[in-house]
């Protein structure tokens, strides 16, 4: 298998203008202490990874557990710091270990999380989960935060009355839309995803990916979608960014790296993909008659 | 409705016609399953696919006997491998389940027990229905973990749950659901908590061993994805009622019921364009059933 991170790697343009966020060599790296007879335990959990977003588009992260998507997610949500490498959004160099991150800049990225069941807080009602950005972040008096709740609730297409409700009163695809509207509150430049559809039915996370196409052309929103499930990224993405190991495997525009994979890694990940044409359907089922026309005729003999 | 009946043979490993699922709420009686008939055959794989609230769990837990007390189950005919499981006494039917007929689950993780090894749960199941002891059941529990492909399977008997990943818990999962080597596996979305790499392995894994022992094998998924890999026939649910049934084939070539259509369109490899249809786009949504199945 060929080493993963040095192919198909495009070198992120240095800053070009137009990008919203640019990522380069990011590393990340967990020690557990091993105490006085033990080496320190180092897990490398980001092994230098480069990638960057253009204004308005989706970047797609494909990977599957343990590769490292959701610790980089951290890190570009300014929850987490790197060990090493630069993150850049909007031009302006950040590093939370090194500096206090401004309020302003905090609001420019927000987070979806993937279990609508959890990332709710069961205890606050619709209307306060969607005023608390507001309330830590501006100086709007109630009756204006109330207003703009009641937008963002029509915006996501969910009814206004939501305010008084809990979150259990929600389906898991209601809760991700009032997820998405909390994440809307502060006007971010920069949306990451994080699965924000793998819990839902298909007919549900439909709806919920139209919503984020028609948001994203309404604010000209940046998104970062992590995900593991190759036929949402195919729709939805841009680019997409193949993960494996803390390292990146492929990286390139999606159309170009669905019709052409280089790296085994995503190959084996594309050949994994359930296919469901008709086709493919026929063979499978066509080998499964001879296989079992074989069987009957091996125990016909003995 | 509009779907193509299953010849029922007198030999139909599972019969079920009429099955109805009931639960006390503090709102008054709710059909989880509103009359549902059911054939599986031995060697054949069935999938029942449908949504969140389609019943297509509650049907199954219920052949099985692992729904709570507040629930109602009724139906005209409910027959594995000929017995009448309506009227069979309940140690009967304990003796049945987990042998004969036998699930697994959706959270391999959290289906297990998380205080005792993966080993002692494996015994378990062959000591309560088969008896063995000693050294022939940790021979067996070895047997039983290779073929379900767990490499090093000796080492793993003192793993716990938490130590093994999530593909690692279904194996286990399903070597005990087929220790008794039975005649009907039951597999509630057992992939759908697991990466697609180990999806497609887990689901390679059940068709194998279909394939070999020759049980029924029913895949309870929302996935038409998981559907077009394991099934030879398809039942589609909504909202506790049978809404279409036939041979994969035709299910995917020509679907009859709009409840199939809107399912099998709302794959994002059949959009065409740039909106994901869905089901809202082909009929109201409605608890009136009826109105969904007519054409």
């Amino acid at each position: 298998m060929q080493q993963a991170g040095n192919l198909a790697v495009k070198p992120a343009a240095a800053g070009a203008a137009g990008d919203l966020l640019t990522v380069r060599d990011i590393r990340r790296e967990y020690r557990a202490k091993g105490g006085l007879f033990r080496q320190d335990k180092i897990t490398h959990a980001l092994k230098g990874v480069s990638f960057s977003v253009k204004r308005g588009k989706t970047l797609a992260i494909v990977g599957e557990s343990g590769c490292g998507k959701s610790t980089l997610a951290r890190i570009l949500t300014l929850i987490d710091a790197q060990t090493a490498g630069e993150l850049q959004i909007e031009g302006e160099i950040i590093n939370i270990a090194a500096q206090a991150i401004a309020p302003a800049l905090r609001r420019k990225v927000q987070m979806v999380f993937q279990n609508p069941y959890a990332s709710l807080n069961p205890r606050q009602k619709i209307g306060s989960i969607l005023a608390e950005p507001l309330l830590l972040n501006t100086n709007m008096s109630a009756a204006a935060r109330q207003k703009v709740v009641a937008e963002m609730l029509k915006k996501v297409g969910l009814p206004v009355e939501a305010c008084n409700r809990y979150p259990h009163m929600f389906s898991g695809g209601q809760r991700q839309r009032i997820a998405i509207a909390r994440a809307l509150m502060l006007q971010p430049k920069l949306l990451v995803l994080d699965e924000p559809v793998s819990a839902l039915d298909l007919s549900v996370q439909a709806q919920v990916l139209n919503l984020l196409a028609d948001l994203q052309d309404e604010f000209h929103l940046t998104y970062v979608f992590i995900s593991h499930d190759l036929s949402v990224v195919r729709y939805i993405a841009d680019d997409i960014l193949v993960m494996c190991f803390g390292e990146v495997a492929e990286y390139g525009p999606c159309e170009e790296v669905f019709r052409n994979p280089r790296h085994s890694y995503t190959k084996k990940l594309f050949e994994a993909q359930p296919h469901a044409d008709i086709a493919s359907i026929r063979r499978r089922i066509e080998a499964r008659h001879k296989a079992a026309e074989q069987k009957a005729a091996a125990g016909a003999v003995q | 409705m509009v779907f193509s009946p299953v010849a029922s043979g007198p030999n139909s490993l599972l019969e079920i016609r009429n099955l109805v699922v009931s639960f006390e709420t503090a709102n008054g009686l709710f059909k989880a399953v509103d009359g549902i008939d059911l054939n599986v055959e031995s060697g054949e794989v069935l999938a029942i696919v449908g949504e969140s609230g389609s019943g297509k769990s509650v049907s199954m837990l219920a052949v099985m006997g692992l729904l709570p007390d507040n629930a109602h189950i009724s139906a005209d005919i409910l027959r594995f491998n000929g017995c009448d499981m309506l009227t069979m006494k309940a140690r009967e039917k304990r003796a049945l389940v987990g042998r004969d007929i036998s699930m697994i689950f959706q959270e391999p993780i959290t289906s297990l027990n998380p205080c005792f090894t993966v080993g002692y749960q494996v015994a378990e199941v062959l000591q309560v229905h088969l008896g063995l002891k000693g050294a022939a059941l940790r021979r067996r529990v070895i047997e039983l973990l290779e073929a379900v492909g767990i490499a090093n399977s000796e080492a793993r008997l003192g793993a716990y749950p938490h130590q093994m990943s999530g593909g690692q818990c279904q194996r286990i999962m399903i070597a005990q659901a087929i220790a008794c080597n039975p005649k009907l596996l039951i597999a509630d979305e057992p992939t759908t908590a697991l990466d697609v790499t180990i999806q497609k392995q887990i689901l390679d894994l059940l068709k194998d061993l279909q394939y070999r022992s020759n049980m029924g094998l029913i895949m309870i998924t929302h996935d038409m994805g998981v559907v077009a890999e394991t099934a030879d026939r398809v039942i589609v649910q909504y909202m506790g009622r049978k809404m279409e049934e036939a041979d994969i084939v035709s299910l995917f070539e020509k679907p009859q019921s709009t409840y199939t259509k809107a399912l099998l369109a709302a794959l994002p490899e059949n959009v065409k364009g740039k909106r994901l249809p869905t089901i809202g786009d082909y009929f109201q949504e409605t608890a009136n059933v009826a109105a969904v199945s007519a054409e």
